[in-house]
């Protein structure tokens, strides 16, 4: 019997909920991703660490339809979803919370009707009902009560977690962060570090969090990929890479290299993705 | 030789760079058409905008109007007195405001005020990610931002041209009587000119003016990349293209009209 030269469609594996295949992306001839491959696991938070200007945000938005990659794949729940119109990639959409960087706040919408926006678009509801589920995503994310507030009035802390409560109002299956703790003071890092475990226990979403923070990597994931000249360097789970001897973690953890389990273990102790006080990090550095 | 090649492929990649261009426009163009009809039309985005837009540009269509019409008049009646033929002043000022000043004078104050403030607000939005955010909660930038912003100005401009129709020649009016013309005789003098088809016509020209300027603030705010220095020359770029997109259709709006 010959063999067929067909390629048969590969069966998804239900623990991976988003999957990048050889993704390729180049701006102004500029490539910026070069052949990524990644899969995130589903219920988990994974984490793309990577230097400044390194690709990562771009990554994030291959995963959303945001941007369209040059050649490569997107999957999300076995479906290929690179070749979609604008207009199909909305109901993928739905399935994802995305925070951005400067959190994208609407300027002329207070806050509550910045969370109401996505679920104004798609569902049709009372008035009442509509004040419940708001309120109740503001709660979520320690806000109650700012509703009537424009985002001109809030911190960046305060902004950045309204944006978590605009990216859960929908119930996504997964949530995106870029960059959530750029530009916070240590309290506020920590605040949004902890929101985002708490997030992935209470809904039991997917996270993908984009950091060039060690501190909230450490604190945050269950499983780490690092990115560097477009490609993926590292792709390990959190107690692994926490004590891989590869040069690009060691560059990256700097003072929270833990070069054994053991000394991992006696210099953390916060449970995995736990989240903890990234200052008390700092202290450990200065302290030698 | 080799410097030639290389000046006929800059020149093709600038000839193909304008053709992208133009297809971009028009791309986006139908796209607001199509958004008309799909999903929740944003009735309550379009009236805000409608307001921000067309009622708040009434003060400056006012003054612009009023004082065109009062100074037309006065260098017309100067100037035909001089041949005896003061008493045309009305038909005058009212042929040049219906036909052509109305129209145009309207159209290039509001592609300065309206035209650059579409381009700075979405161009705002596009660098502070707000219209990715739209993209990302699963709604369309084109329905969201485009569709109110050129529905209130294609219909509010030939409302606001209409208004300065009024004004301008009312402020003929107002010169006229100091030069001994009443304004009885006037106001019948206009209305001897002018007909109903110059209206239709000028007005028509408002249409595409209004679609016009508000599709070319959208676009270029849509595409503005580089923080607030890209604003600034994305608005900039929007004045200057507007006006001049005024300018040249009023041109050939005229022509095919008076063929038709």
């Amino acid at each position: 019997m010959s063999e067929s030269t067909e390629r048969l469609p590969a069966i998804p594996d239900p623990n991976c909920f988003l999957e990048l295949e050889d993704l390729h992306k180049s701006f102004g001839g500029t490539p910026v991703l070069s052949g990524v491959n990644m899969r995130v696991p589903k219920g988990k938070v994974t984490t793309i660490l990577g230097g400044s200007g390194s690709g990562k945000s771009v990554m994030l938005k291959h995963m959303i339809g945001l941007l369209r990659p040059d050649s490569g794949r997107v999957i999300v729940e076995g479906r290929d979803v690179t070749k979609l119109r604008e207009r199909e990639w909305i109901e993928v959409r739905k399935r994802f919370g995305y925070v951005f960087q400067a959190a994208a706040l609407f300027d002329s919408l207070t806050v509550f009707e910045n969370i109401a926006y996505p679920l104004r678009e798609h569902f049709d509801q009372t008035k009442a009902e509509l004040a419940h589920r708001v309120e109740g995503c503001l709660e979520s994310v320690g806000l109650a009560g700012v509703g009537a507030k424009m985002p001109a009035e809030l911190s960046g802390g305060m902004r950045k977690r309204v944006g978590v409560a605009r990216a859960i109002a929908m119930r996504p299956q997964a949530i995106l962060y870029d960059e959530p703790t750029t530009g916070l003071d240590p309290a506020n890092s920590r605040r949004i570090g902890q929101l985002i475990r708490q997030l992935q226990k209470e809904l039991s979403v997917t996270s993908v969090v984009v950091t060039h923070e060690p501190e909230l990597c450490l604190a945050v994931s269950d499983h780490v990929v690092v990115l560097e000249r477009g490609q993926l360097s590292i792709d390990a789970p959190v107690d692994e890479f926490r004590v891989s001897n590869a040069p690009a973690v060691r560059e990256f953890l700097g003072a929270l290299y833990a070069p054994t389990a053991e000394a991992a273990a006696s210099s953390d102790p916060a449970e995995p993705g736990e989240a903890r006080d990234p200052t008390d990090r700092r202290e450990e550095r200065h302290g030698g | 030789m080799t410097s030639l090649a290389a000046r006929i492929e800059t020149l093709g990649d600038r000839i193909l760079a304008v053709i992208d261009t133009m297809g971009e426009f028009f791309l986006l163009g139908v796209q607001t058409l199509r958004a008309m009809f799909r999903g929740h039309f944003p009735v309550r985005e379009t009236l805000v905008q409608f307001y921000s837009i067309v009622v708040r540009s009434t003060v400056i269509v006012t003054l612009t109007a009023l004082f065109t019409g009062m100074v037309l008049a006065l260098q017309t009646v100067v100037s035909l007195t001089r041949f005896g033929a003061k008493p045309y002043t009305g038909s005058f000022v009212g042929l040049a405001f219906v036909l052509e000043l109305g129209p145009v004078l309207t159209a290039l104050m509001v592609s300065g005020r309206v035209g650059a403030g579409i381009t700075a607000e979405i161009g705002s939005m596009a660098v502070t990610e707000q219209v990715d955010a739209i993209r990302a909660m699963g709604a369309d930038p084109v329905q969201k931002l485009v569709l109110p912003r050129v529905l209130s100005l294609t219909f509010g401009l030939p409302m606001l041209t209409m208004l300065a129709y009024i004004l301008g020649i009312f402020g003929g009016a107002l010169i006229a009587q100091q030069y001994g013309i009443t304004g009885n005789f006037y106001l019948q003098t206009v209305i001897n000119v002018v007909t109903i088809p110059d209206v239709f016509e000028s007005l028509s020209k408002t249409i595409v003016f209004g679609w016009m300027i508000a599709t070319i603030g959208c676009y270029l705010g849509m595409r503005t990349t580089g923080g607030t220095v890209g604003v600034g020359q994305a608005t900039t770029t929007a004045v200057v293209t507007g006006s001049i997109g005024v300018l040249v259709s009023d041109f050939f709006l005229t022509k095919f009209l008076m063929l038709v």
